[in-house]
């Protein structure tokens, strides 16, 4: 009846995770408590669960990617605590099997439940607030896209205390994630929530770009896109492309793992380095897929705290291109030492190097956007201006490990480790902070606090250089990587150091925590009326903060390409805004359960499926496609808002706006 | 000078001028066009999907690991009959689109269910062709040649399946609500689909069947 | 979103030009594209059986043929055209198609390395097909 699922799947002998569980589920519990005590459920569900309005989605994306992020930093805490406290004779506080789990799970999180959401949030947030619209291309499918990367998570982290995740790495290498290797459910829960999560991101991406490239404000040509939209564009085309291919390889494991397939076994004719093979030419473009994103936000930041429109704006969509191409041709980099020839390793050194030359573009052009600007440095800035610095150095440490024979030497060592974590860190995590509080005002029409953003930018700072820089020292001294017992002595100065810096952090994190609470206590101080704190360029600062349900209640017209900046310069020598335009009604995107009732269905089938219990994953397939039928069938697929309301709604802006140019009377021009 | 003579390729440069909606100056475009695209960016990756399986079959379509060849399994016959019933119903597939452009209920039912019908005998004949070969031993589980050639062929086999349903599904709609402008759409999302799998398949049978017994 | 279902100059892939006859349009377009298609499919499956074509020619032959079937698909039944509607949807295909071609050219090519530097004789794989 229960497939494999029974008592003995619970932990009972293993404190760690039983006491982890307990304390999450009970804070799990008493929130859920509170929302009931409180009544909000009502609103959740109308405002938020069943919402299909991309803002409201791009923020609980972002909620949960920085939920995934804390519980991906705590393995990283574990890890590196283990590391240290295993030294010698010391055996350290985590066994070997529950070590496995951790390093596999950490890496799982932050890239598919950390990093992704957030930086999908902060796309769907803004995208089509950039683009002059109202909302995606297809609002419903959003939101599913976005309950089943919460199905993913939710499973992921179930793990924990039902059963027990993968212990195989981020990615699980065959034959080691085949069923001779890994007869337990770990690897099942791994499979299952990629898989799920993952048509989650493949529906986002076909999503945006879709958006991106068929719905945007009259006027805006391609070359007039704000560059965020731009690397945007770019990163989803890779969600597109590379996505099924990690589909089509972990259907393949699947397939061998349930049904005794031969894709990557030892046995009959399986080739298992094609596993390897295929699921970095997924892997690869991840990579860009996740710091694309990240290069369009600096873009935005610089050029807004420089004052000065972006430099090179055609190079730099050039050069977002030339990544997104070209990054289908490195993936053989992470396994130069499989052992193919030296041509084909050449061949893809050589693609590696050239890839740099992209994102050297990028930085040279962010430089120039800076000179002669005039500057500000508020705490997004600071995030731009630390990722600039670091970046080029995880870049050059790439560089290096880009041919093959010092790859050779750098394979599998700490110093891969601590390249990747500085690119990404440096990179993807700078960039969603510095996202997070650039666009915060925008999102909820206040602003986050800068003392404690800056003390969480220079803790965070701090303690990832500690952290990172003694891993490239230890990499150099020949450490490997996933070492649950280290034996070697000598290491054990840069492990207390690495740990020192993992110390510094969690006050950098602790800061962030901070800044939010202290943020909204005094949101009254910190409000934003005009929805232009920053004195943006683009045309997300044209419209209100928190901005209306329909964004704009008239599709702005584009005429160059900083829409914004012309309006505000307009408005500001006019002394006037243009006169109001006549409101008409504005139908929007009716709000839908399909997306939450969608996964709810995604999880049992997933669940069922790890779990060997097969007559709960054909209900769950039932569901879903009665789902579909429901949602297919529904006559009215839209709300209308009347002029009057728009009206009102606008009319409030442009007083706003209105009192801010006369507060601005003498500002030069 | 005209919008034209400046921005020839219509790319949305020069300012103005332009009311292409896809390349720039005309805003959103219109909901077919747009439901349209992003079906497309999907089949996109759908193909990308397959190509994955593709490239697995090419890798492991010599490991055959002592088991059956390609020329001991792959019966022609059979895989001309499903080529045959695979491309008529894509044809069948276009006429209903056609009546449905007209507005033809009947007629365009009528293809529709002829499509089905034709993507059900499809269906039949692969699946009597995998029981054949697992009865003869030949199941995915004797080597990684098999096993690729399951992937692969079964993968094409699902993706039928749910287009049937899918047909079905559509096709009641259809009979319910008459030719309103959400169920063109799918009808149109459909017809892209169903002729993007006999694509695939022209992969298969060129990659799989014919090459397997090639001389 | 606006209240049009077609747009000028900008078309849905599948669907045919909004203005003027395409010629590879409405039924009869279908009826040409599965007469080629048929063709096709007919010569791939005689280049098999019969010996018109040198042997070791003959899986070029068919990668021709399959490739030539499956342009006939797009230009008949997908009304994919070189139009300047159809820049977007052509340039998408495009994409799609490299990364296709990037993916299983250099999966095989990686792998088949891979069996000529590591395998046992025995096990060697001579390329495909």
């Amino acid at each position: 009846m229960l497939g494999k699922l029974s008592w003995s799947a619970i932990p009972f002998s293993q404190p760690i995770p039983l006491i982890a569980a307990g304390g999450v589920g009970l804070a799990l519990l008493a929130v859920l408590g509170w929302i009931t005590v409180k009544g909000h459920w009502p609103y959740l569900w109308k405002e938020w669960i069943t919402s299909v309005d991309h803002k409201r989605i791009g923020v609980m994306y972002v909620l949960l990617g920085l939920v995934m992020l804390l519980r991906g930093f705590v393995d990283a805490i574990m890890m590196r605590t283990q590391q240290a406290s295993a030294i010698g004779h010391a055996q350290g506080y985590l066994p070997p099997e529950h070590y496995d789990q951790i390093f596999s799970a950490h890496g799982t999180i932050m890239i598919f439940f950390g990093a992704m959401p957030v930086v999908i949030g902060l796309m769907n947030f803004v995208v089509p607030l950039q683009l002059g619209v109202r909302d995606v291309a297809f609002p419903t499918l959003n939101s599913t896209s976005f309950w089943l990367t919460a199905s993913g998570a939710l499973l992921v982290n179930m793990s924990l205390v039902i059963g027990e995740f993968a212990r195989t790495g981020w990615l699980p290498y065959a034959p080691l994630s085949e069923t001779t290797y890994s007869p337990g459910v770990g690897v099942d829960y791994y499979v299952w929530a990629i898989q799920i999560s993952g048509v989650g991101t493949l529906m986002s991406g076909i999503n945006l770009v879709t958006t991106i490239l068929k719905l945007r404000a009259p006027g805006m040509g391609y070359l007039r896109m704000p560059m965020f939209c731009w690397t945007a564009l770019g990163a989803n085309m890779l969600i597109v492309a590379a996505f099924p291919i990690l589909t089509a390889t972990l259907a393949m494991l699947t397939l061998d793992r349930y049904l005794g397939f031969h894709f990557f076994t030892n046995e009959a004719g399986g080739n298992m380095m094609m596993f390897v093979n295929l699921i970095w030419a997924w892997g690869h473009p991840e990579v860009y897929i996740l710091i694309l994103p990240a290069f369009g936000i600096f873009s935005e930041i610089f050029s807004t705290f420089s004052s000065k429109p972006l430099f090179g704006y055609r190079s730099m969509v050039a050069a977002t291109l030339f990544i997104v191409v070209v990054s289908f041709t490195v993936w053989l980099h992470h396994f130069f030492t499989m052992g193919a020839g030296a041509d084909v390793n050449a061949a893809f050194g050589i693609a590696t190097s050239i890839i740099a030359v992209g994102t050297g573009v990028k930085i040279y052009n962010w430089l120039f956007t800076m000179y002669g600007g005039r500057l500000r440095f508020p705490t997004p800035m600071l995030w731009s201006l630390a990722f600039m610095t670091t970046f080029v150095i995880g870049g050059m440490t790439g560089v290096l490990l880009a041919v093959p024979p010092a790859d050779f030497m750098l394979h599998n060592s700490m110093f891969l480790v601590a390249h990747f974590h500085n690119v990404i860190n440096s990179g993807v995590i700078f960039g969603a902070f510095a996202g997070i509080t650039y666009w915060f005002p925008k999102a909820f029409g206040f602003r986050l606090d800068e003392f404690w953003g800056k003390m969480a930018f220079w803790l965070t700072l701090a303690g990832f250089l500690i952290v990172f820089g003694a891993l490239y020292v230890l990499g150099l001294e020949g450490m490997t990587r996933r070492l649950q017992h280290i034996d070697f002595t000598e290491w054990a100065p840069w492990l207390y150091v690495s740990v020192a810096g993992v110390g510094v952090m969690i006050l950098g994190v602790a800061s962030q925590i901070i800044q939010i609470v202290v943020s909204i206590r005094n949101r009254d101080q910190l409000r934003d009326d005009t929805g232009d704190p920053w004195d943006g360029r683009s045309l997300e600062w044209a419209t209100s903060s928190p901005p209306p349900a329909f964004n704009f209640a008239v599709l702005p017209r584009v005429h160059g390409e900083e829409p914004y900046w012309t309006i505000k310069r307009q408005a500001i020598e006019s002394q006037g805004l243009a006169d109001e335009p006549e409101y008409e009604a504005i139908e929007m995107p009716r709000d839908s359960a399909t997306g939450v009732v969608t996964a709810f269905f995604a999880t049992l089938i997933g669940f069922a499926m790890i779990w060997s219990i097969w007559w709960l994953a054909a209900l769950g397939f039932v569901g879903a496609y009665a789902t579909f039928v429901v949602f297919a069938w529904r006559d009215e697929e839209e709300k209308e808002i009347p002029a009057e309301e728009v009206a009102r709604i606008d009319r409030a802006r442009r007083a706003a706006r209105r009192k801010w140019l006369e507060e601005n009377r003498e500002q030069p021009a | 000078m005209t919008a034209k003579a400046q921005d020839p390729y219509r790319m949305g440069r020069g300012g103005g001028g332009d009311h292409n909606t896809g390349r720039g100056e005309g805003g959103p475009a219109s909901k077919r066009t747009t439901v349209g695209y992003g079906f497309w960016i999907y089949l996109l990756s759908d193909i990308i999907l397959f190509s994955g399986f593709f490239a697995a079959y090419a890798v492991l379509a010599k490991q055959t690991a002592g088991g059956p060849s390609p020329h001991e399994l792959f019966g022609q016959g059979r895989v001309a009959l499903e080529t045959a019933a695979l491309l008529l119903s894509s044809f069948t597939c276009g006429l209903a689109g056609v009546a449905a452009e007209k507005r033809k209920l009947v007629p365009a039912q009528f293809w529709l269910l002829a499509t089905g019908l034709l993507g059900a005998v499809f269906l039949g004949l692969e699946l009597s062709e995998f029981a054949e070969m697992i009865g003869k031993g030949a199941g995915p589980q004797r080597s990684a040649f098999l096993s690729a050639f399951y992937g692969l062929v079964g993968l094409h086999g699902l993706h039928i399946a749910v287009g049937l349903l899918w047909l079905g599904t559509m096709m009641a709609q259809l009979w319910v609500k008459g030719f309103r402008p959400q169920v063109l759409r799918r009808l149109m999302c459909f017809n892209l689909f169903w002729h993007a799998l006999d694509i695939v398949w022209v992969g298969i049978f060129t990659m799989v069947y014919l090459m397997g017994v090639a001389p | 979103m606006s209240e049009r279902e077609t747009d000028s100059g900008d078309t849905a892939p599948g669907d045919e030009a909004a203005e003027g006859e395409e010629f590879a349009g409405g039924t009869s377009g279908y009826v040409v594209g599965l007469g080629l298609a048929a063709l096709l499919t007919a010569a791939a499956f005689a280049m098999v059986n019969l010996p018109l074509v040198w042997r070791p020619a003959i899986p070029m032959a068919l990668v021709v043929l399959a490739i030539a079937q499956m342009g006939i698909h797009l230009v008949f039944f997908l009304h994919v055209t070189t139009g300047p509607d159809n820049t977007n949807n052509v340039l998408a295909l495009a994409f799609g198609t490299l990364v296709v071609l990037l993916l299983i050219g250099g999966s095989v090519w990686i792998l088949a390395h891979l069996d000529h530097n590591m395998m046992p004789m025995g096990r060697q794989m001579h390329g495909f097909p």
